[in-house]
């Protein structure tokens, strides 16, 4: 295929991945959120990923609701279709889009305020349903939009700029996707480079609901002393639970292991997940104990990165539904529109 | 009470004492006053069907309660050499079956009517002017049906066979509606036709005819068929090729979708038993409108259906629709409002608040379908609108058109191709080099757009809801917001000339004409042939099938004196809607004929209003 950017005479060629596209094909328009924002970081992230895994571009429909986040999506992979809809309403548009399109590879960009207090009834069904998609919470416990007020997932007693307390606890997002049904849930730091790009490269691989809660710092109004989403805060905070292998399935694993210190996880389409315990009794595949360690977290003040959560067997709703293989969107009409025979039937029944 | 009308404060029909001594043939209604729950639905559709079994024309009208078992219901059935199928308000003949409100019932009778009712009610005590027929119900019952826990259901099949006999019914025709109704169920065909057959014994040796009321065999339903407006827009949506339906159910628009899942099993699964379609139970209407227009982005025919609230609750969606042009089929059942209202009463009242829901500068393509033919017509061609202008498309019927039984012609197969509107492949783009989205190349105001997966790396768009150009880039400039606004109002232009015309039903060059739209027709034809009948008078009619409206409506509104708005609501919706298409000195012709108690509307509230106005 064509790319849009041709090399300029002379200059050395770029590196291309595994389908033959530089990094640039990955790219999106110039952000417009402030310099430093975390969501800055993320996007890079999935440019990096996408371009690793070798992902065809126009492969992707890149989803988002309303806010800082969802308009992260103008900032990477340009060639892909993306649909900036309403919002808390993402999961909805996302769900129709897949069933349209199951072939498709679809990508949610979401907020902490999208997601945990507007969108939280949408966001529920969605998890519950297992739909084949990558759900990110770039969350940073902030409307950054409107100036700066708390979020749902804001931590008790955390403060503003203007030292108002948050006195409401916060929701934890991963507890509850993995209780209702995702089948992929882990937790990342914008700032954590190799942890947040495996996790997503594993995002790519899983099939069914991978629901990521990256803390993303808004530098605007909520990265100040007091505040639990700060880069100081999460520098000084972050405890991950587990270190993240990714081996794509087009690499070999070449890599040798101590049984006992780590868990392996076979994907979808062949990828390997490696996931090194830094806990001794933590399991990401037992659903209670993983609910449990962050209940345990909240209480202790931990803010736990990693895959808390993993199971690639379950089947996604686009497995119950048993589809033919095409898009629904794009089948012909001699599939889609039935006989005239067909209803000459039907009104023989109605007489 | 019941649907007398009296308790709710209309006048009392004019008719006089039916004369005992001539006989009135195919021309009356029969109401059947049951508690909700009783399983009389199977009787009084056997019943309905036993008579267009006979050939003679007839509809029936369920008047039912929000309420899963225990509360009143009545069924009406109307039987008409003439092929009126409107709400008739007179009741010819009662079967008196619930207890509770069988007093009210026979109270409300005009003299000269018919009761058949369970004998240890005594009814005669309250009217000597009513023809009365006490049958002991629980007798007949117990002795055709052995099973006790079964009599309850079985009970409402005695009454199909007194009335059977007594209307002189045929009991073939009876049997044929029975297998129809229990198809396969050969032990519950035995049981309900035993039952039935109790009950014509019990009326031919006890119950002497006293009563002018006879069914006599016409040829007149030949060929016709049975539906409800509900199945029949299921089935123009199946037939349109519909891919995505997602839903939230609510009363009266469930079995809409019922039906479609049904029809969809029966027709869409391929050989392999894969299905070419998606359901999905939403979790309220927010979702389910999120999901149609999330599939038709990506390039779905995508479907739900809803009532008043879920109309309310799609408002911010159906502006994003509107305003990122993106396709959908949305079919709303009315229901009387505002707010949860009356549930299972039949309203015309969402007219406004769909043609303009959302924020903004919003206008929705809305189609008003008249009857079951139109909702499936109109259920089909939806699909092929939404799609050619890249818009939701609404498609308002009613509870009375959407959950009674009508007769109608059977539905013709839409032999022309889909349209499936301007979309751009990989080879158009390979040709093009490109594409705007949201450019007006071809004047009409609608864009070309592509399908996410379209296999070019310029295929891409970003879709929002938020200020955008022609090229979908994000924008705040006067300029382009206003140019994107004025190219919306030119495809709204152009949808005037693809959506239903109206129809414009007589037309003699009268003075006075009336415009109505969806099921209002019924009544609104049978009050002005009576109009014609009793008074002389020929008026004009045009039915509206879709809004936006074209110019035929402006002309006939033009070539009147006087124009009436006939329709099921408070605030002359429909009325108002055209006042703000019409010029100042036409608008001032309109005046409202308006009916919103929650029942169909029926003939003679039109006509006495006609009469009134018009000073006849």
């Amino acid at each position: 295929m064509a790319t849009a950017t041709a090399t300029p005479a002379g200059a050395p060629t770029p590196k291309v991945n595994r389908i033959g596209l530089p990094v640039i094909e990955y790219r999106g328009g110039k952000t417009t959120l402030c310099a430093g924002c975390g969501h800055n970081a993320i996007s890079e992230r999935i440019v990096d990923a996408l371009f690793e895994m070798g992902i065809q571009p126009e492969r992707v429909m890149k989803l988002s609701g309303i806010g800082c986040s969802s308009k992260s999506p103008a900032y990477f992979l340009s060639r892909a279709h993306s649909f900036n809809s309403v919002h808390g309403r993402m999961p909805s548009v996302a769900t129709g889009a897949v069933m349209a399109n199951h072939t498709m590879m679809a990508l949610g960009v979401s907020g902490d305020g999208d997601t945990a207090s507007i969108g939280m009834g949408q966001f529920v069904h969605m998890m519950r349903r297992n739909l084949p998609m990558i759900y990110i919470i770039e969350d940073n416990g902030v409307y950054g939009l409107t100036k700066g007020q708390f979020s749902a997932t804001a931590d008790l007693g955390s403060k503003l700029k203007t030292g108002v307390i948050n006195d409401l606890p916060p929701i934890d997002t991963c507890a509850m996707a993995i209780q209702l049904g995702a089948t992929f849930v882990g937790r990342s730091f914008s700032g954590d480079k190799k942890q947040l790009l495996s996790m997503l490269k594993a995002a790519i691989a899983h099939k069914g609901t991978v629901m990521l809660d990256v803390i993303s710092p808004c530098v605007t109004f909520n990265d100040h002393e007091g505040s639990t989403k700060s880069y100081k805060f999460m520098q000084e905070h972050d405890e991950p639970i587990n270190e993240l292998g990714f081996v794509p399935s087009f690499e070999e694993i070449d890599v040798e292991y101590d049984a006992g210190t780590t868990i392996d996880v076979r994907l979808h389409d062949g990828s390997s997940l490696r996931l090194r315990k830094l806990r001794e009794d933590f399991d990401p595949t037992d659903k209670v104990g993983s609910v449990r360690t962050l209940m345990e977290a909240h209480e202790n003040g931990e803010v736990l990165t990693g895959v808390f959560y993993i199971n690639p067997e379950k089947p996604t709703f686009i497995d119950q539904l048993n589809l033919v293989d095409q898009p629904l969107g794009t089948l012909p009409e001699s599939v889609t529109k039935p006989s005239q025979e067909a209803l000459q039937k039907a009104m023989a029944s109605l007489q | 009470m019941a649907t007398g009308d009296l308790a709710l404060g209309h006048e009392q029909s004019k008719s006089a004492v039916i004369d005992a001594h001539s006989r009135v043939v195919n021309d009356f209604s029969i109401q059947v006053a049951t508690v909700n729950g009783s399983g009389s639905q199977s009787a009084n559709s056997v019943l309905l069907k036993s008579i267009f079994d006979m050939g003679v024309p007839v509809s029936g009208k369920n008047l039912f309660p929000s309420n899963i078992a225990g509360l009143p219901t009545w069924y009406t059935i109307r039987a008409s050499k003439d092929g009126y199928v409107a709400r008739h308000k007179k009741i010819d003949i009662l079967v008196a079956m619930n207890a509770e409100t069988a007093r009210e019932d026979i109270l409300g009778l005009h003299p000269g009517s018919v009761a058949v009712y369970d004998e240890a009610l005594n009814l005669r005590q309250y009217r000597d002017d009513v023809v009365c027929y006490p049958v002991p119900f629980d007798k007949i019952t117990a002795a055709v049906c052995p099973e006790a826990k079964l009599r309850k259901l079985v009970r409402n099949m005695v009454y199909v066979g007194v009335v059977a006999h007594l209307l002189q019914i045929d009991m073939t025709s009876v049997e044929t509606a029975l297998r129809k109704q229990f198809a396969k169920k050969q032990k519950a065909m035995d049981l309900n036709f035993g039952a039935v057959r109790a009950g014509a014994d019990y009326a031919a040796e006890h119950l002497p005819k006293q009563d002018p009321f006879f069914i006599e065999r016409m040829n007149a339903t030949a060929g016709k068929i049975i539906i409800d407006g509900n199945s029949a827009a299921a089935l123009g949506a199946v037939f349109a090729g519909v891919t995505v339906v997602a839903w939230y159910p609510i009363t009266p628009s469930t079995s809409t979708i019922e039906a479609t899942i049904e029809y969809l099993k029966k027709f869409r699964v391929n050989q392999e038993g894969k299905a070419t379609f998606a359901v999905v139970q939403a979790e309220d209407e927010l979702a389910a409108i999120g999901m149609v227009l999330g599939a038709g982005w990506a390039g779905a025919r995508s479907m739900t259906a809803t009532s008043g609230p879920g109309i309310s609750l799609m408002a911010e969606f159906s502006g994003l629709g509107y305003f990122a042009e993106i396709p959908g089929v949305i079919f709303d059942v009315q229901r009387t409002g505002p707010s949860t209202g009356m549930p299972t009463r039949t309203s015309q009242a969402d007219l406004l608040s769909t043609a303009f829901l959302s924020h903004g500068d919003t206008k929705h393509v809305v189609l008003l379908p008249g009857s079951v033919k139109e909702c499936f017509e109109f259920g089909y061609a939806a699909f092929d609108l939404a799609e050619r202008l890249q818009t939701p498309v609404f498609v308002l019927s009613d509870l009375d058109l959407g959950m009674n039984n009508w007769m109608s012609e059977p539905f013709e197969y839409p032999a022309k191709p889909l349209d499936r509107g301007k979309v751009l492949t990989a080879e158009d783009l390979n040709r093009l080099g490109g594409f705007a989205r949201y450019a007006d190349v071809d004047g009409d105001g609608i864009g070309y757009r592509t399908l996410p997966g379209t296999d070019h790396p310029k295929a891409a768009y970003f879709t929002r809801g938020s200020g955008h150009n022609s090229k979908a880039a994000y924008t705040e400039k006067p300029e382009e917001y206003v140019e994107v606004m004025e190219r919306l109002a030119r495809k709204f232009k152009t949808a005037q000339t693809l959506v239903p015309a109206p129809v414009l039903d007589r037309n003699s060059g009268a003075k006075i004409g009336v415009i109505a739209f969806g099921t209002s027709d019924f009544a609104v034809n049978e009050a002005l042939d009576e109009l014609k009948s009793q008074h002389k008078l020929d008026v004009d009619y045009l039915r509206v099938r879709a809004y936006p409206f074209n110019d035929a409506v402006h002309e006939f509104v033009a070539s009147h004196q006087r124009i009436y708005v006939v329709e099921q609501n408070r605030d002359a919706q429909l009325a108002s809607l055209l006042k703000l298409d019409l010029a100042a000195d036409q608008a001032v012709k309109l005046r409202s004929i308006l009916h919103f108690n929650g029942l169909p509307i029926d003939a003679e509230s039109i006509l006495n209003e006609l009469v009134v106005k018009e000073g006849l």
